[in-house]
């Protein structure tokens, strides 16, 4: 093709000839095209769709904005001690912290609700929520919580269920045609919520066992990968909470009682592995594992010391559930990957916001070691 | 059309970078909305955002070495300086967006994993209020960084379609330069 000469020109082809018009044409369509494709993979073009984003949203619109707070599980308390590994995982994961040896560990204790000054309820979900540090790095993070199974598969039934269970603003009480028609829709939910309300729950933090409920892969180092369970099973005793806590208790009974607990004494909790066979559900959270299966316990927690959160403590850690070291992988369960996407939003929206103290503070601690008389002046 | 061209391992390093970082855009913008997929977009995500911190670096300095060849001649006064304007704000948004996020992380105190057990060390001191503020920057500067990509495409077909002026070739011709049938 011949170019018209332009009397001004190349740079200014005035009047345009048809191959200039086609040009900028097809410039034209190359860009919308190009921008167009950004915007739908950003999701733009599906605002129906359900994203990290919607889900945190609706936190906020069932719980209000707690600025600073975690959008769930906002009311914990952080406590610090070590892992230690006995060797026996070392088996079945390659993972640093599974060798022979010890790592520190930064935890958190909370209740798994979205308001950060509800008072203690003894039918709530507890949790502890855990960051093991070895020192070369590859940090492990691990969110449980101390039910058996999780009520929702993904997180579709997840918030379908937060919005089916939310209090009504009319009434205060959460609707029960509505529930009645998610649990329909859900029998998976239906059948999980029997198992978690078969369960008693444990007088308090200190004698609860905490469930990691997701599956994970551990990879062992010939890169033998096997489908894994974990939790944190409780050496105090447990002991039922029956009946129900009277409403005159204090309202920050469960974590006054842990605090009380450790000046008694440091907590443990043995980690004990639940090695899933070929066939167990490691993709549905709701789905229990047959009873039987091979447990191994691979080492000790020791708790030692509370903290009020505050800045550069478990406050300002995302416990993220894929923060995995190599040799633990996450199995092909959909929440966990929700869970991160969620946490994130959650982590940077509390992470810009102005910090309120929370309202578990436990008093200052006192040195372990030394013996100190003391001071009398503390609140 | 043969003219002046860009030595062959700055056109090398130019179009690899181009794929790399429109996929970086679109794994961002996409790994943020999804839930499903969030996790292994990101395990992409970080990896290839240092590639690109390192590459760009890569590039600066054969650009020393091997500058590029000049505009045309008769090219007006205004889209020369918009030309050489847009090609420092591409390099400067190519070293800031993946340095911030980068540091964006380091703030958060989250661990920088590359791949199995490659790390990077942080280079910021946590705090989460400065992880906020990178976060949001991040974002924005990403986002500029896919305008002045649109624009640049734009200039770019431009230089092909209508200005036919040798310089798209200069960039995009796998075959010789000046001189060469
Ligand atoms: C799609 C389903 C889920 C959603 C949307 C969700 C949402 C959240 C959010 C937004 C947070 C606050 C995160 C932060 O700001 O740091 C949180 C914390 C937590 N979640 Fe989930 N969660 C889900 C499933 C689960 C499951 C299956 C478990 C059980 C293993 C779990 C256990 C926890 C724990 C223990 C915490 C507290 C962590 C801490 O103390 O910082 N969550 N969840
Ligand atoms: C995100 C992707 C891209 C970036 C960051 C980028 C960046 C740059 C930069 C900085 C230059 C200046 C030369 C140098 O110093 O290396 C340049 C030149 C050029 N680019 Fe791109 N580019 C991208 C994508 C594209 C695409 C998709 C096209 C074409 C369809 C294109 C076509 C050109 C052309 C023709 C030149 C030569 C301009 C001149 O002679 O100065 N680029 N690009
Ligand atoms: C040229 C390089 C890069 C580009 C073009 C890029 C682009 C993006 C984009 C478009 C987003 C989505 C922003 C939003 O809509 O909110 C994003 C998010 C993100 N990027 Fe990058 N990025 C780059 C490098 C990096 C690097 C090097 C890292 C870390 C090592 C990183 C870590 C992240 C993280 C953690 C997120 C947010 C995830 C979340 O909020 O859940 N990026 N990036």
């Amino acid at each position: 093709m011949t170019l018209k000469k332009s009397a001004h020109g190349r740079y200014w082809p005035w009047p345009p000839g048809p191959g200039v018009l086609a040009g900028l044409g097809a410039t034209g369509l190359v860009i919308a095209g190009v921008a167009g494709a950004f915007a739908y993979t950003g999701g733009l073009l599906s605002p129906g769709a359900l994203t990290q984003t919607r889900i945190i949203d609706r936190f906020q619109a069932i719980n209000g904005v707690h600025p600073g707070f975690r959008r769930n599980h906002a009311k914990g308390v952080c406590v610090t001690g070590t892992f230690a590994s006995n060797g026996l995982g070392a088996r079945l994961s390659r993972a640093a912290v599974f060798a022979p040896g010890s790592v520190p560990v930064i935890g958190r204790f909370a209740v798994g609700i979205g308001k950060p000054f509800l008072p203690d309820n003894g039918t709530e979900v507890r949790s502890l929520a855990l960051s093991f540090r070895p020192a070369g790095g590859e940090e492990w993070r691990t969110g449980m919580n101390d039910i058996p199974v999780f009520p929702v598969k993904d997180a579709e039934g997840f918030y379908a269920l937060m919005a089916a269970s939310a209090a009504d603003p009319g009434t205060g009480k959460p609707d029960p045609a509505r529930m009645k028609d998610f649990l329909a829709a859900h029998p998976e939910t239906a059948r999980a919520l029997a198992l978690i309300r078969a369960r008693p729950f444990s007088t308090g933090f200190a004698n609860a066992s905490y469930n990691g409920l997701d599956a994970f892969r551990f990879v062992d180092a010939a890169g033998r990968s096997t489908p894994v369970r974990w939790s944190m099973v409780a050496l105090d005793p447990f002991v039922a909470q029956t009946p129900p806590p009277a409403g005159a208790r204090d309202p920050n009974y469960l974590f006054d009682d842990l605090v009380a607990r450790l000046d008694a004494g440091p907590l443990r909790y043995r980690f004990v592995v639940t090695v899933g066979q070929p066939g167990d559900p490691t993709g549905d959270a709701t789905l229990p594992w047959p009873a039987g299966r091979q447990q191994v316990d691979a080492g000790t927690l020791t708790l030692d010391h509370v903290e009020a959160e505050g800045p550069g403590n478990c406050r300002d850690i995302n416990y993220d559930p894929l923060v995995l070291p190599d040799g633990i992988a996450a199995s092909d369960d959909p929440l966990l990957s929700a869970r991160s996407a969620a946490y994130s939003v959650s982590f940077t929206r509390r992470a810009g916001e102005p910090k309120t103290p929370s309202e578990v503070q436990p008093p200052p601690a006192r040195p372990a070691a030394a013996d100190l008389p003391k001071t009398g002046g503390e609140p | 059309m043969n003219g002046p061209r860009f030595p062959v391992l700055s056109r090398l390093l130019h179009w690899l970078m181009a794929l790399m970082i429109l996929a970086m855009l679109f794994i961002g913008i996409g790994m943020v909305s999804s839930l499903g997929d969030y996790h292994w977009l990101l395990s992409i995500h970080r990896p290839l955002g240092i590639a690109i911190l390192v590459l760009v670096a890569v590039r600066l300095a054969n650009r020393q070495i091997n500058p590029p060849p000049p505009l045309p001649a008769d090219m007006p006064a205004p889209l020369r300086v918009a030309a050489h304007a847009s090609h420092i704000v591409l390099y400067g948004l190519m070293f800031a967006v993946p340095l911030v996020g980068w540091a964006m992380l380091s703030a958060a105190r989250a661990p920088i994993v590359l791949y199995g057990t490659l790390e990077l060390p942080p280079i910021l001191p946590q705090d989460v209020m400065v992880y906020a503020w990178l976060r949001e920057a991040h974002t924005v500067l990403a986002l500029a960084l896919f305008a002045v990509f649109l624009l640049h495409l734009a200039a770019a077909l431009l230089h092909a379609l209508v200005f036919r002026d040798g310089v798209w070739g200069s960039m995009a011709s796998p075959r010789g330069g000046r001189g060469t049938a």
